[in-house]
């Protein structure tokens, strides 16, 4: 048996994903999350009498906090793997994924374990993220002037 | 030959701990269970540390054996550069020989120590396995609190430590043979599929068990691999039938009798510490085989060169078990 019949075989034994499921899943958690984030933001507009620009940085401050807190006491992970995309790809999951990381490693010190470590999956999200801004701003120069 | 004969090596006594979810799983006749990941220690590095060390501990106390009688102690775990094994072993004036091949570990410790006792260079031998399923993540996959999506072909690292007396005093468990397996790469690349990367040389090291020994698969009444878990084993029951005409009269997975269907751990149990738990626990406690066949199955992967697309290597060793 040489390796791609091999691999072949390997495929053929694979539990199918249940992408369907798992799409419309994420989308109605994605969703959940992002309505109820809108609700923070129409009481901070009605109430705090913010304006939409200032009500929403506030209402991405708290979203972080609020997952950073869940993290730190323990069950968001559990939610983040029943989730899944849905959590993952809002800024939750980017606040988890830099909490989860510090918790991992402040054991090892400051600089050598905290410090070093804290960006260690958000790291890609914040490089690849200021980049992607950067080359969509010059397109945006260039085709809208 | 990667088979050999052992002369006078028993299996005395096993003394065994296990993690919070694997006692509330399917095993029921482990010695001890910690109920904490952390069991009381400040990190999950010295809780797996202390795992080893009760479990030794325990070992020596119920056979009344003391540090030099022990002429050799062996280590294996799956932390870098094998430190629980070593910082473990800085506790004991024991020699001490740490190895590893992932999660065949408990199959090289039992060779490499029948192997000093049947040539007659150490009488009393004591083999200790641990794994942490908190302190794999962290080696292997993410940090414990982050709440990663996995496939459903990846397996959970199972928590304990077993420790185990080898000696040349005659006992009920005779260490008969062994095969030491070669490093096998079929072009698995997913470390979430472990059971895929180790099922081919589980096949290759059971065939060339049987060839060097003239033994037909109907000698033994069972056999146990590591821990291919349920997509692994179905692999290597095709390939065992496809490619080398092998029927395994009644076989078992390590991997598949740690964890209940409702316990979210995917394809099943994992790690060093898979093997030797279901072996003691059940295979022989249930008094029901006489020859037994066990196979530690390993995936040789670092983060790196996973990291770096190539092949994943698999290892498998097996070692033949008489029960009386």
């Amino acid at each position: 048996m040489n390796k791609e019949e091999y691999l072949k075989l390997v495929k053929k034994h694979e539990p199918k994903e249940k992408r369907v499921e798992n799409t419309i899943y994420a989308f109605l958690i994605g969703g959940t999350v992002g309505f109820l984030v809108e609700g923070i933001i129409q009481v901070l507009m009605n109430i705090f009498a913010l304006s939409r620009i200032d009500a929403s940085s506030w209402t991405c401050l708290i979203v972080i906090f609020v997952s950073s807190l869940f993290t730190a006491l323990g069950f968001f992970d559990n939610w983040m793997s029943k989730g899944k995309a849905g959590l993952l790809i809002p800024t939750t999951g980017f606040a988890h994924s830099v909490q989860s990381s510090a918790l991992d490693y402040k054991r090892e010190g400051l600089i050598t374990g905290l410090g070093s470590n804290f960006f260690k999956l958000a790291g890609s999200v914040i490089l690849y993220g200021i980049l992607s801004a950067f080359i969509l701003v010059i397109v945006r120069v260039i085709v809208f002037g | 030959m990667a088979s050999k004969k052992f002369n006078n090596v028993y299996i005395k006594d096993s003394v065994s701990i296990v993690g919070p979810q694997e006692k509330n799983g399917l095993l029921k006749n482990y010695d001890l269970a910690i109920d904490d990941y952390y069991y009381g220690e400040k990190t999950f590095e010295q809780a797996e540390i202390k795992m080893q060390q009760v479990v030794i501990d325990k070992l020596l106390e119920y056979n009344k054996l003391n540090n030099s009688k022990i002429d050799l102690l062996i280590g294996g775990d799956l932390v870098n550069q094998i430190s629980i094994s070593g910082y473990n072993a800085s506790k004991y004036r024991i020699p001490f020989l740490g190895v590893y091949s992932a999660c065949a570990t408990f199959g090289q410790e039992l060779i490499t120590g029948a192997s000093f006792i049947s040539g007659k260079l150490a009488r009393n031998i004591v083999v200790v396995t641990s794994s942490h399923n908190l302190n794999a993540e962290r080696q292997f996959r993410y940090p414990v609190e982050y709440g990663a999506i996995k496939k459903l072909t990846s397996t959970f690292t199972s928590t304990g430590a077993v420790a185990t007396l080898l000696t040349n005093e005659v006992t009920n468990i005779k260490v008969e043979s062994a095969t030491i397996g070669k490093a096998i790469d079929m072009g698995v690349n997913d470390t979430n599929n472990m059971g895929a990367i180790m099922a081919p040389a589980v096949a290759d090291t059971l065939n060339t068990h049987l060839i060097e020994m003239k033994r037909s698969i109907n000698y033994y009444d069972v056999v146990v691999t590591g821990d291919l878990g349920e997509v692994g084993r179905e692999i290597l029951l095709d390939i065992l039938d496809k490619n080398y005409d092998i029927r395994l009269k009644k076989y078992i997975d390590a991997g598949c009798e740690v964890y209940t269907n409702n316990m979210d751990t995917y394809a099943g149990a994992s790690g060093p510490i898979a093997l030797p738990l279901v072996l003691f626990d059940k295979i022989i406690n249930c008094k029901k085989y006489k020859k037994i066949l066990i196979i530690a199955t390993g995936s040789l992967q670092s983060v790196q060169l996973a990291n770096q697309k190539l092949g994943i290597p698999g290892i498998a060793h097996a070692v033949s078990l008489e029960v009386s």
